[in-house]
Formats: structure tokens, sequence, C-alpha cells
């Protein structure tokens, strides 16, 4: 674990960055907390007093800021993050039966890591992809349309290294540290790449094709399919 | 047959490279914001206005009216924020918007900005979607580097930054002050009103808070002119908006349609519910909003009409479930992520969320009595209108609603001593086969 003073040298440049974008600096608070993950892998006790540092704010009240949000994690998680959407729609549609299968596949409990330091594993409450139920999430990446199957192979390949690619996202899968680093306002370059809508996502707009449905009205005399997007 | 879909925002998200700049320029982006800078701020509003095009994060207030509020000719500075932090369970139109095409976002942003007089603009993002996050931070490079975002935008004089802010895990802060307070770097809780953003938002200065969606219809509205959105619709419900099928459903995803189409038709093309089943509950706008059964199926599904029926359009996060599902499963799970996301500011919701966990989580498993559904509709009753915001006031329709539509379903856990569904009929994938 990285030290005040390591945190004070390794850090120096990007958190001028990252508090030199907001018209005051305390907004800076969050994509710091990010950062001290993207370094650590979670905030400890000297990650909370070098942002309280940067920010000229106490250690209590960057504590009491970073313990408000469930992303910043008090102690180590794995390399890769798997949450399991388990409220109620991705839930009834199997990620309840999901998450059991995980549990017992991975021996380890929620909110806890496997032994090898590789995998942790947790609930999620609903992460905004429900037309793809259910869902998965690796270091906050999709990985869409699960079944117990698919989520135990995932979780597999990422035990043994194997290369593993989201439903939705980068085509090279981030670390935990590398996922908290882009989180912090530092693109890591993989935001052109990777599949983009998958066909949740373009279920109506297929139907409105076959029927040459468009937004114009019948007298319209810009003739556009949609006009700008 | 008439028309029932109308893809505007979703319209070009099958091109493979629908998020960058040079496929939105292609499909006709960025034409709307030369229009808007040639007209004066006054008029971008009033044209907004015009359109009534109501706000697409749920709570429905014209978009137009709100840019209104804020002042003019003063000295502070004035800010957008753009609330990202779509997680109602059920909701899930943003975060492909933002995915499939970032730029329609970020012109309607300049165009928003311009009107409001703001020269900072703020996306806050939910951290839980990484590859959004990206595509977002790519697409303000891209426009910084074509010239849409930066100093003297297009030679009008006017000037724009737009930041890229993710959040870190808290469905609170897609309340609009609690959003602003978690931008300022405190703890995500929401702020007494008034003072309402439009006077004292970001930093204390005007600033005008709009969801994802809203400001994505912008262009259009400026491209197409207000009487062709307004065209579209009911007669108080006007324009497209995306619906998010989601659950049983044959082909779930994204339908954009005219508001006041109802779920008939969005079935009808959507496959209906998964073969061999029929549609047992259904929420219109998100689990905020009472169940609606079969019986609302021919519901205009536009503000004033789902209201009238007794629940609210909200975020039009269609989630269906079949015969399959314990609907006291379902009701507690969300119970469970509104007691999760309680900021913990008031008593009311801090307090009754967990007591209605409790209620439910003794129902569910035939624990209780049939007087503890009149203890938990008391408590919700003491919960709505009490709360310090609206998450508060989020717990009781599903609860409220399910009971009055499913009560014996309730009592049959009771006489079963537990729940009388078997969990793997409602999977979408047999877990037989799935092993």
């Amino acid at each position: 674990m990285a030290s005040l003073d390591e945190l004070r040298s390794t850090l120096a440049a990007d958190a001028a960055e990252i508090i030199g974008r907001y018209p005051q600096p305390r907004s800076a608070l969050m994509p710091l907390l990010h950062l001290v993950q993207a370094e650590v892998g979670y905030v400890p006790e000297d990650g909370i007093r070098y942002v309280a540092e940067q920010l000229g704010l106490s250690e209590a009240y960057v504590a009491a800021v970073s313990s408000f949000y469930t992303m910043y994690k008090r102690g180590p998680v794995g390399e890769y993050h798997v949450g399991v959407c388990t409220n109620s729609l991705c839930a009834v549609m199997g990620g309840d039966a999901i998450f059991a299968d995980l549990l017992e596949h991975l021996g380890v409990g929620n909110d806890e890591t496997t032994p090898d330091g590789k995998v942790s594993l947790e609930h999620l409450e609903c992460n905004a992809a429900c037309d793809y139920a259910p869902v998965v999430m690796v270091n906050w990446e999709f990985f869409d349309n699960m079944t117990p199957q698919s989520a135990r192979d995932l979780v597999d390949g990422l035990r043994t290294g194997a290369e593993v690619t989201p439903t939705r996202g980068a085509p090279r899968l981030c670390t935990w540290k590398q996922a908290s680093r882009i989180l912090a306002g530092f693109p890591d370059g993989q935001a052109a790449g990777g599949h983009t809508a998958g066909d949740p996502s373009l279920a109506g707009l297929r139907k409105a094709k076959e029927q040459g449905w468009t937004p114009d009205p019948p007298d319209s005399a810009n003739g556009s399919n949609g006009g700008p997007r | 047959m008439t028309t029932i879909l109308t893809p505007a925002l979703t319209a070009y998200w099958d091109q493979p490279d629908s998020f960058t700049m040079e496929g939105y320029r292609r499909d006709g982006g960025y034409r709307a914001l030369p229009k808007a800078l040639a007209m004066s701020p006054d008029e971008v509003i009033a044209t907004v206005k015009e359109s009534v095009l109501r706000g697409r994060g749920g709570a429905g207030f014209p978009t137009g009216v709100k840019w209104g509020f804020l002042p003019k000719g003063d000295s502070k500075p004035h800010y957008l924020v753009v609330n990202a932090d779509e997680s109602e369970p059920g909701a899930c139109k943003d975060i492909p918007t933002m995915m499939n095409n970032p730029q329609v976002l970020i012109e309607g942003i300049v165009i928003a900005s311009y009107a409001i007089r703001a020269n900072t603009a703020f996306i806050y993002v939910r951290g839980e979607v990484l590859q959004v996050v990206r595509r977002l931070q790519y697409a303000v490079a891209q426009a910084r580097e074509a010239g849409f975002v930066g100093s003297n935008i297009l030679g009008s004089g006017f000037d724009l930054d737009i930041i890229v802010h993710t959040g870190a895990g808290a469905y609170i802060c897609g309340e609009e002050t609690a959003l602003l307070d978690s931008l300022e770097g405190k703890r995500g809780q929401p702020r007494l009103k008034p003072p309402f953003p439009a006077a004292s938002g970001v930093y204390a200065c005007p600033t005008n808070v709009n969801n994802v969606e809203s400001i994505a219809s912008v262009p259009w509205i400026i491209e197409n002119g207000a009487s062709d959105f307004a065209s579209l619709g009911t007669e108080k419900s006007k324009g497209f908006g995306i619906f998010s099928l989601s659950g049983h459903v044959t082909t779930s995803g994204q339908y954009e349609a005219p508001l006041g189409t109802t779920l008939r038709e969005l079935l009808g093309l959507a496959g209906g519910i998964r073969a061999g089943h029929r549609l047992k509950f259904w929420t219109p706008g998100g689990s905020s909003t009472p169940l609606f059964t079969e019986k609302q199926l021919d519901v205009p599904l536009d503000y004033e009409s789902v209201a009238a029926a007794g629940s609210m359009l909200g975020t039009r996060s269609v989630q269906l479930f079949d015969e399959t599902t314990c609907v006291v499963r379902v009701v507690l799970r969300w119970a469970e992520f509104y007691e999760h996301e309680s900021c913990g500011k008031c008593t009311p919701c801090r307090e009754g969320s967990y007591w209605v966990v409790q209620l439910l989580d003794d129902l569910e498993h035939g624990r209780g009595s049939e007087a503890d559904l009149d203890k938990l509709l008391d408590i919700c009753t003491n919960i709505t209108g009490r709360a310090f915001c609206a998450l508060g006031d989020s717990i009781e329709p599903s609860v409220k609603s399910s009971i009055a539509f499913f009560r014996d379903e309730y009592l049959e856990h009771l006489r079963n001593g537990g729940c009388p569904f078997d969990p793997a009929a409602s999977t979408l994938f047999t877990l037989e086969s799935a092993r």
C-alpha cells in the first residue's frame, strides 16, 4: 500500500490536473478519490489524508464523503470486481440464480475476494441495462443476458487470465485500478473500440425501418429520416 | 398502418460509428447549432417553450419554462448541469443514448448553455458504466477539436467548457439538489427548496439541471421546428420519447414513439409477452410508479392519461412481469433498493424504508399476519409527503398498488407458510440447460 509520501509524489501531476478542471477546487473531491483508488485499489486512511491535504479540507470531512458512496472501497477488492444485479427485474429474470451460483462456485461471500486476489463478488442495484437482463458487471463493463453457466465461465476466465471481452464495452477489459483511473477523468483510448448497440438498443429502430416510420410529419418538406439525431 | 414509432434520438444507433463526430455529422448532426447561435438566447428559449418539450427525467416539467427561470443580466456565472445519473430500477434509456450517440447530447448542451447564458456545463454521469464514461470523454474531446466546444464557438463569441463528472454509486444523486451537493464535493443529500437551482444551484449560482433525453431532444427541435415536435404526441404531452421495455417480453429494448402510445401498441411491435405466458403486472415509469395490470394496456402513455389511470409516466421505464412472478418478491426488492439508497437525511425515509423492508420480508417468507398489510400501508402513508425528497415518496407506490391488485397473493404467502412461486419458472433461461 502506498504511503502518504508516495501518494504525494506519484499523484502530484494528476491531482493538479483534476483540481484545475473545476471552477472550485472542492468539486475535485470525487475524482480525486477515484484517483486514489486507481493507485491503491481502494481508499485507505492515507488516501483520505492525501485528498484532504490537496483540497484544504479536514480528514473527517473527506472520510464522511468517501463513505457515503458505495463505489469507494475501504479495503482491497479483486483485480476484477464482479457485480451481479439483483434488483427486482434482473433478480426475477435470473440474477438471483446467477448470484447464488457464483457465491458457491467462487466459495466467497458477498463483498469478498477469492484467495488469489483475482475476483471479488458483490450484488448490485440497477445498472440501467434492464433490457439486457440478467446483467453482470465486471469493473463496470456490461456483460449482458447472462446465465449461471456463462457467469461461471466468465469468472473462471478472469481467474485463469483468459481473454475476456464485455458484451458492450471496451475490447480489452480493464483491471479495477485501470477502470478507476478512467473514472478519475483519464481516458485509456478505448472509447472508440468494442461493440456499440446490442439487439435491445436497436429493437424499436429495426421495427420502424421495416415499416418506414419516421418522426417527420406527413407534409414535412425536409424529408429527412429523423433530422439530427 | 399508422406510424407508431418515431426514431429521432435512436435513428442512427445501428451505424457502427454512431458515437463518433464523423458518424454524427454524416447523419445530419451539428446542423442545429449554427441555427441556434444565429438566434438570440431568448429566441432559443421561446422555441423550446413552443415545442412543449417536458422534462424527460420523470417529472415532466416544461423544459423551456425551466430555462426561463434563470435570471437575466445578473453578474453571477450560470451553469448547465446534465443529470446523467440514470439509476431508477427499470430506467435504461439515457445510458444507451450516451453510449450510441453522445454527440447529440453535446450539441444539445451547447445550445442549452447558450440559451441560459452558461459558459460551463457539467455532465454528471453515474460511475458504474465505464464505456459510457469513455464515450462522453471522447465526445467532449472531439467536439472541442471540431470547434463546437471551447472559445468563440463557430465565430459567435460564445464560450463553453464541458466537464464530464463521474459519480460513485448513489441513486440519490439523481435528485437534482443532491446532485448539486455531490458535484460540489459533498455527500449527496438533497437541499431544502426554495431556493431552487435556477436562483441558487451549483456554487450558489443560477443553475439549470436537465435530464439527458431532454437536452438530447433540443437539436431536433431547433432543426425541425417546434411545431413539428409539437405535432407529435397528445394535447398536453408533446413530442417523442424513448420507451424502454424490459422483462418477460419477447423483444425487450428501446422503442422511441410519440407520447400517448399505448402498451398494447408497443407490445404488438415487441412480439408480446414471452411465448406461453401472459402479462401479470407492469410499471409504466419505473419502480417508483404504481403498478398496472392487463387492464391498463390501452391507457395512452402520456403524463395526463397515466396519472388519470392511477400511476405516473415517469421515465417510460416499462418493466413487464408474467404470471410466474411473485409480486411480493418484486416489491420487496424495490423496497430494499430504496432502503439501501436512502441518504439518511430525513427520518421518514431512513426509518420508514427499513420498516417496510422488514414487513415485506416477513410476508414474502410466510411470516406475520394479515394485520401486517395494514401496518405496511400505514407506514407508507407516513412516509409519503413527509420525506425530504422524492426518494421517500417512491417507496409507497409499488407497495400500495400491489396490495390493491394482489392482496390475496400476499395472503397466500401466509397460508402457504412461504412464497408459493417457483423462482426458476420466472428466469429467462432454464436452469437445467444453463448448467
